[in-house]
């Protein structure tokens, strides 16, 4: 398939039928999506009738939008009204939402043709998409392993062709871990710059929702869309957000990007310092200055992240508790109702969080815990600031390692070490990307993460066009 | 304020040597167009689950987005409640229960919108309040089968339009020793509520709910002892009558050597007693923390200055302003400002009425408000009872019809027939009322004043009520005196 730049583009000029592009997108992931198992459920009939409406605006002379008949896939955390949305979760298994998330209405004023939901780990709590209820999500590049998580679905979709487009959520690095694991761009945006309302919560304060994209030029066209002030949003940002797209092939000549000392060392596989060492030569090759950078903060970022996700998770989730949707199990009472409900209904992963979180707001515990790790959060953005007087753009591998085997880490704490590069951008509220730069020794993609100050996508996608461009010429 | 004064009886008083302490939370629910966190209309008695949306259901991924008249509303409560008005942050209280769709309820913890303030009685004593924080109401839930309650229903339904409609929750000190104040407290949070329009303070219809938590010492004492807070009260009677049988309960128990247990308590009105209902030490551990889908609220300078432009004159000061125009004290003042007649009094005694005689009317003749009264015309209507141009009764016949129709006093009271009779005219009608009853007059000169009324009736039926009253008493009074 095309990219989304140029699909868009070959319907709005009536060179192809959105119709037949979301056909031929269909027949893709009926072909080989039983293995891959990206798509938890369809949305052929939505899919089809905005595919006519699209083909019909421009029959009619207008301009159905920039991502005129692009199939996009969505991870099956966001709401889409009338369409199953479970976040994986059997607790929310027959549940069809009365309404769609912003996100959604913004894709399709776009033109963009929602195809189906994806797979995802349970309530996006995890790092390889094996968390899932419906069972696990496989790597296109090699389907013994993990495609990464949590949104190993709207990654796969991208990578296996299914799609040109996805959208993901990201809690602590669940769409740019996917991303590199995958060989796809995978963009984490600036806290509050794409609207919340619709994506089943996490974690509030660190969700954000963003894209995922075979190129830099798709992944920036998609931001540009689903981004800006959402009056349904309380978090989301008022004023108006810089476009991406305009400024993309500007370079990166004169910038000053700072490579972090402590994500390229211990706990980072060899090979993906190696590829991370490459992309900061050429990024200096295109006319960039890189130095090394401490931010000592961002060793602590896993633990703090670990208690702070998991107690507003604790607080999000109380809501499941069979009384007005989703799954219900009878009991006694409705306080027995409420526990066999959830204990049928949760898996492992999400009752660990859920306890975790409970525990670490809980009265005596709350200031040793959740308290501290809200200033260790504050001490990590100062960092960043602080970072970000001397550097335009921050620089790391994406992911500790590339795709590992399908049940290899069976241990939690392995598992929450995927994330370690990803997490402290989350905390900081900073916008940070995913862009494929070569591969690792097993021949598995290696990401490369692009960090930036807050609101600064704009500089970050220059970049991120930059090593693209270089890593064209790597092979 | 007849309502303050009616609960004090023999039996709930408790006995000497101990001293009830007494702290109020008073949830006013605002009477703002649409709810808290989203569009739904804030409508009491709408058919059920017709007012909600996904964000006041909770349904996942729905977000909350403050309103913002309710924001007003509750900095303009806090105004009036003489608090500080702060910069404030929304929490998150964590507990399960079926008719709190997120299973949490966001209200405001460390960081309130409102701190300290005060509510100035009538009497003049100042009531410390803590803190007015604002917070989103629940669902109604009913429960069926057992008792009514939740634990042994067999099925419970829940109505959703209320989950969500903006409460201030108005925390007292516990300063308060005696069921009076009590009263006297929610009496006057109530008329401050309605002066400023931000609720409409209904107590049996539950958009004003009192809590009170009581507890006992001996006087002398200024410890805190173990308290209950007692719930379901709805109405001013039943707030004394649960206060002074809760304090009773306490005194009783600590006399018998045992002590209160920290527990909420169902008031039963009916019963006459309250019910032990959740014990507090077992209670949930809420988990509060900071709700991340909401930014702080922080108020600008000009935005605390705007809402105190935007104040009305409050019950306080206008009792002080009526004292002072009537020369009275400012006790004396109360039901005239609760029945909003304190500007038509001022007003009056500016155009010239007497104040003494305007206050009177103002509680005797006035209980329904000033209807189409005006100033100038209650002024004008008091200066022709005091010229003696009318008697009081034809004043009060006047007063009733410029109450319901207007018009100037002199046009209605001619229209009417009413004029100054001339006493010779008394005189003889009195003789010939004398000539026809000699027993009865025989009593009054003897010192019998009960047959007064009598002659006084005889009189006002001939007159039509056209008698002045006041000079029939002097000229029986003068004619007994004669023999």
């Amino acid at each position: 398939m095309s990219s989304a730049y140029e699909l868009a583009a070959s319907i709005r000029s009536g060179d192809q039928s959105a119709l037949a592009v979301v056909d031929a997108s269909f027949d893709a992931i009926k072909e080989r999506d039983d293995e891959i198992h990206a798509f938890l459920h369809l949305t052929k009939q939505r899919a089809q009738a905005q595919a006519k409406a699209v083909d019909e605006t421009v029959a009619n002379g207008g301009d159905p939008g920039p991502l005129a008949g692009v199939p996009v896939a969505i991870k099956d955390n966001m709401c889409t009204r009338g369409e199953p949305t479970t976040c994986s979760s059997k607790i929310l298994d027959g549940w069809r939402p009365p309404y769609d998330a912003t996100v959604i209405g913004r894709l399709e004023a776009a033109g963009a043709v929602i195809v189906g939901k994806t797979n995802l780990d349970e309530f996006a709590m995890g790092s390889s998409t094996e968390n899932s209820a419906f069972g696990p999500t496989r790597n296109p590049h090699d389907t013994t392993r993990v495609p990464g998580g949590s949104s190993g679905g709207s990654a796969a979709a991208v990578a296996a062709d299914f799609v040109p487009l996805s959208l993901g959520s990201d809690t602590g690095g669940s769409i740019r871990q996917p991303a590199a694991l995958c060989g796809v761009v995978g963009v984490k945006p600036s806290y509050g710059a794409v609207s919340r309302y619709g994506l089943i919560a996490f974690a509030s304060s660190l969700d954000q929702i963003g894209p995922f994209a075979q190129n830099v030029t798709d992944a920036a066209l998609c931001f540009d869309v689903i981004s800006g002030h959402d009056p349904m949003d309380a978090t989301s940002i008022p004023t108006a957000l810089t476009p991406t797209l305009p400024t993309l092939n500007e370079g990166v000549a004169g910038m000053r990007i700072g490579l972090i000392d402590e994500l390229m060392g211990e706990g980072i596989d060899d090979d993906v310092i190696a590829r991370t060492n490459q992309a900061a030569e050429a990024l200096t090759a295109a006319g960039a200055t890189v130095e090394r950078v401490s931010i000592p903060a961002t060793i602590y970022g896993l633990a703090a992240y670990y208690l702070i996700a998991p107690a507003e998770a604790s607080s999000n989730l109380a809501r499941f508790d069979g009384v007005r949707y989703g799954q219900r199990v009878e009991g006694q009472n409705v306080a027995a109702m409420n526990v066999a409900t959830r204990s049928a209904g949760f898996g492992d992963e999400v009752k660990r969080r859920i306890m975790l979180g409970t525990y670490a707001l809980s009265s005596g515990y709350y200031d040793a815990y959740y308290g501290k790790a809200q200033r260790v959060r504050t001490l990590i953005a100062n960092e960043f600031a602080t970072a970000y007087q001397s550097f335009d753009l921050l620089l790391s591998p994406t992911s500790p390692s590339t795709a590992f085997e399908i049940g290899a880490k069976s241990d939690p704490m392995a598992l929450y070490m995927c994330d370690v590069c990803t997490i402290p951008s989350n905390l900081a509220g900073h916008p940070a990307m995913s862009v494929p730069f070569g591969v690792g020794d097993d021949g598995l993609p290696v990401g490369v993460q692009i960090l930036a100050p807050m609101l600064e996508e704009a500089r970050m996608f220059k970049a991120a066009k930059a090593l693209e461009e270089a890593a064209k010429g790597m092979s | 304020m007849s309502e303050v004064s009616e609960s004090k009886t023999a039996e709930s008083v408790i006995p000497d040597g101990w001293e009830m302490v007494i702290g109020l939370e008073v949830h006013v629910e605002l009477g703002t167009a649409t709810k808290l966190f989203c569009g739904c209309a804030n409508n009491f008695g709408d058919e059920p689950n017709t007012n909600i949306c996904p964000t006041c259901l909770g349904l996942p991924g729905s977000l909350p987005v403050p309103n913002a008249q309710a924001i007003d509303f509750a900095m303009t409560l806090g105004r009036a409640l003489n608090c500080t008005v702060l910069p404030s942050i929304f929490a998150r209280k964590n507990y399960f229960y079926p008719d709190m769709p997120k299973d949490f309820q966001t209200t405001q913890y460390e960081e309130p919108t409102n701190g300290e303030g005060f509510i100035q009685l009538p009497d003049g004593r100042s009531i410390g309040i803590e803190r007015a924080h604002i917070e989103e109401d629940t669902g109604k839930s009913t429960h069926l089968g057992g008792g009514g309650r939740i634990h042994d229903a067999t099925a419970t339904l829940v109505d959703y339009n209320r989950a969500g409609v903006p409460l201030v929750e108005v925390v007292s000190h516990p300063v308060m020793h005696d069921a009076e104040t009590a009263r006297a407290y929610v009496a006057e949070l109530r008329d401050i509520l309605l002066a400023t329009g931000v609720s409409d303070a209904r107590m049996e219809e539950g958009s004003m709910r009192v809590d009170a938590n009581v507890s006992v010492r001996p006087v002398g004492s200024d410890e805190l002892r173990t308290r209950c807070e007692v719930k379901n009260i709805n109405s001013l009677r039943s707030l004394g009558r649960a206060i002074n049988y809760e304090a009773r309960r306490h005194v009783d128990l600590w006399t018998n050597g045992e002590e209160p247990r920290q527990q909420t308590r169902h008031w039963d009105e009916d019963g006459g007693r309250s019910t032990p209902g959740r014990s507090k030490e077992d209670a949930d551990d809420y988990r509060y923390f900071a709700c991340p889908d909401l930014p702080p609220l922080t108020p600008t300078a000009e935005d605390i200055a705007a809402i105190d432009a935007a104040l009305p004159s409050l019950p306080a000061a206008r009792r002080s302003a009526l004292a002072v125009a009537a020369g009275v004290e400012i006790i004396d003042t109360t039901l005239t400002v609760e029945r909003g007649l304190d500007l038509l009094v001022i007003a009056g005694i500016a155009a010239g009425a007497d104040a003494t005689a305007a206050m009177k009317h103002a509680d005797q003749n006035l209980s329904d408000g000033q209807g189409q009264l005006t100033p100038a015309s209650f002024a004008a209507l008091l200066v022709m009872e005091a010229d003696g141009s009318l008697s009081s009764t034809q004043v009060k016949t006047v007063l009733a019809e410029l109450v319901a129709n207007g018009g100037e006093p002199g046009d209605v009271a001619a229209s009417m027939g009413f004029e100054a009779m001339d006493t010779s005219e008394l005189e003889s009608l009195l003789d010939r009322i004398i000539g026809d009853s000699p027993d009865e007059w025989a009593r009054f000169v003897e010192g019998d004043r009960k047959v007064q009324g009598h002659f006084v009736g005889q009189i006002m039926k001939a007159t039509q009520g056209k008698a002045d009253g006041k000079v029939v008493n002097q000229l029986m009074t003068q004619r007994a005196l004669e023999g």
